[in-house]
């Protein structure tokens, strides 16, 4: 079960190198780094020598893309183990960037939720965010009723992992929490909730 | 488009601030306040030139927090289409104008974390109202203001006094120095907007300087107001108004309309906002779009056409007005 048509959901409209870029930061998650080997196959490797490319291998890890990435020869290249490192690198970098550096993100909808949230922090119109959606479709959803977000929901509905209340998943998305939302589905009636049908594998 | 939310308002003050900009101020005949505004935003000035109206925008330049009165800033053009001719020549303390709400349709993207103002001769008015939103809000800025000549441009010393050499920098054509656009937009902090208003040479040169450094589009902003050109005359039918009408040589189709009695939205009367659209139901010769809201497809469909500043060439426009 699935509410859709709802205009707040994102779209990742891929990566797309602006020539007149003075530098590229790149942020990149499992999968999301053959977005990165494609653009590089289409566009060549000239911009290559004026990026920073931020990695984060997390499910992806057997498949070695960091290898790839990094013989890409990219003037940085950065591994994370896990978010928390990757998202304190890409403040420093923010922190210092200027105009004419090109942010780009692509991975699964939850990692460019939450970089976008950074960016937007420090003055990226969101538009101007390159983006580009690999690798699983599971969902980051918040919770309406207790708040808290449940991270690589991949059914509809799916027990909140905080309050346990069965939610339905909608397309309405939070781009200020970098989240769908989940609305408990048996209000009325507790304990009627359908069984959970894998909606986003 | 009168929703009916026009205001009549008396002229209280008419400022001669150089031998060609009049500074002219604004308050309600009702004696309520004015409504707040934002800075950016403009009024639709109505003028009643001997029963011929004239209606120009104009962009505020009071104070935002102000509601006390309105002012405009108007540059006298001597080969215009009257508007500006008018408020110079005929327009007196004590005299009584009508004004629209105000409209914003070049506001601060205060997502920003710094604001670069790059004005053009009489383009500066609506960064006079935006500094004083930044300045009460403590928000970086700098202005970038180009003048013919220290005698020609308006308020920079004011402007000088108030925020000082730092944030405020003047070029004067006279004296050959210019705004430096490539070295500005090459090292700003990211999240930086830029901001350009001027003659359209120079808006297109700033915008174009920008992307080619690298800033988004989402990140250069400008305002500009087309006068509507002349042309020949030509025959439209609105069709759900049942009038026949022709269009005269330095009128709008927008402006032929109103004498017609018909009450057709409009909003920046400079085909920016996009308020007046109106859909074209057959078209037998070409439209010449000359605003600058409708996409190049749009355009090249013939199906839309923005009547303050568009005009057509050929026997018949018939539009669903």
């Amino acid at each position: 079960m699935l509410v859709q048509g709802i205009k707040s959901r994102p779209e990742y409209k891929g990566l797309d190198i602006d020539p007149h870029a003075k530098r590229h930061l790149f942020v990149l998650e499992g999968e999301g780094a053959q977005a990165l080997i494609d653009e590089v196959g289409a566009k060549g490797r000239d911009f290559l020598a004026k990026s920073e490319i931020l990695y984060l291998a997390a499910g992806a890890a057997p498949k070695a893309y960091d290898v790839t990435l990094s013989a890409l020869s990219p003037d940085v290249f950065w591994q994370a183990s896990t978010l928390q490192p990757l998202l304190f690198r890409l403040r420093a970098c923010l922190e210092q960037a200027r105009m004419g550096t090109r942010l780009s993100i692509a991975g699964t909808e939850g990692f460019i939720g939450q970089i976008m949230q950074v960016a937007i922090e420090y003055g990226i119109d969101y538009h101007s965010i390159h983006t580009e959606h690999r690798g699983s479709m599971a969902r980051r959803v918040q919770c309406v009723h207790c708040k808290g977000i449940t991270d690589n929901v991949t059914t509809s509905p799916f027990p909140c992992s905080h309050c346990g209340l069965p939610l339905l998943v909608r397309d309405h998305y939070s781009r200020r929490l970098g989240a769908f939302q989940g609305v408990n589905i048996d209000a009325e009636e507790p304990g009627t909730a359908p069984e959970p049908e894998e909606m986003f594998p | 488009m009168s929703l009916n939310t026009d205001m009549p308002v008396r002229v209280a003050a008419v400022t001669q601030v150089t031998d060609l900009v009049k500074r002219f101020r604004f308050e309600r005949l009702d004696g309520h306040p004015m409504p707040f505004f934002s800075g950016g935003a403009h009024v639709v000035v109505s003028m009643n030139d001997n029963g011929l109206l004239r209606r120009n925008p104009y962009s505020l330049m009071s104070n935002p927090d102000d509601n006390s009165a309105y002012e405009i800033s108007v540059l006298r053009v001597p080969n215009s289409r009257g508007g500006s001719i008018f408020m110079h020549e005929q327009v007196r303390p004590g005299d009584q104008l009508t004004v629209s709400q105000p409209v914003n349709l070049f506001a601060p993207d205060h997502r920003g974390r710094k604001h670069i103002l790059i004005a053009g001769g009489i383009g500066i008015t609506p960064f006079i109202a935006m500094m004083e939103q930044f300045s009460r809000d403590n928000i970086a800025f700098e202005l970038h203001y180009a003048i013919r000549s220290r005698s020609h441009g308006a308020y920079w010393q004011q402007l000088l006094d108030r925020y000082g050499p730092r944030r405020i920098k003047i070029y004067v054509d006279e004296e050959k120095t210019f705004i430096p656009v490539a070295e500005i937009a090459d090292n700003q902090p990211l999240g930086t907007h830029l901001y350009v208003c001027g003659p359209a040479g120079m808006i297109d040169g700033v915008l174009m300087t920008g992307l080619k450094a690298g800033w988004p589009k989402e990140n250069l902003h400008s305002e500009r107001f087309l006068a509507p050109p002349a042309g020949l005359p030509f025959q439209v039918f609105l069709e759900r108004s049942n009038i026949h009408m022709t269009v005269g040589e330095h009128q709008s189709i927008l402006e032929a309309a109103e004498a017609h009695g018909c009450d057709a939205p409009y909003m920046c009367r400079g085909g920016a906002c996009g308020q007046c659209e109106t859909e074209v139901l057959s078209c037998d010769g070409t439209l010449q779009h000359n605003d600058i809201y409708l996409s190049d497809e749009e355009k090249a469909s013939g199906k839309k056409v923005m009547i303050c500043v568009s005009r057509f060439k050929g026997q018949q426009l018939v539009l669903q007005l």
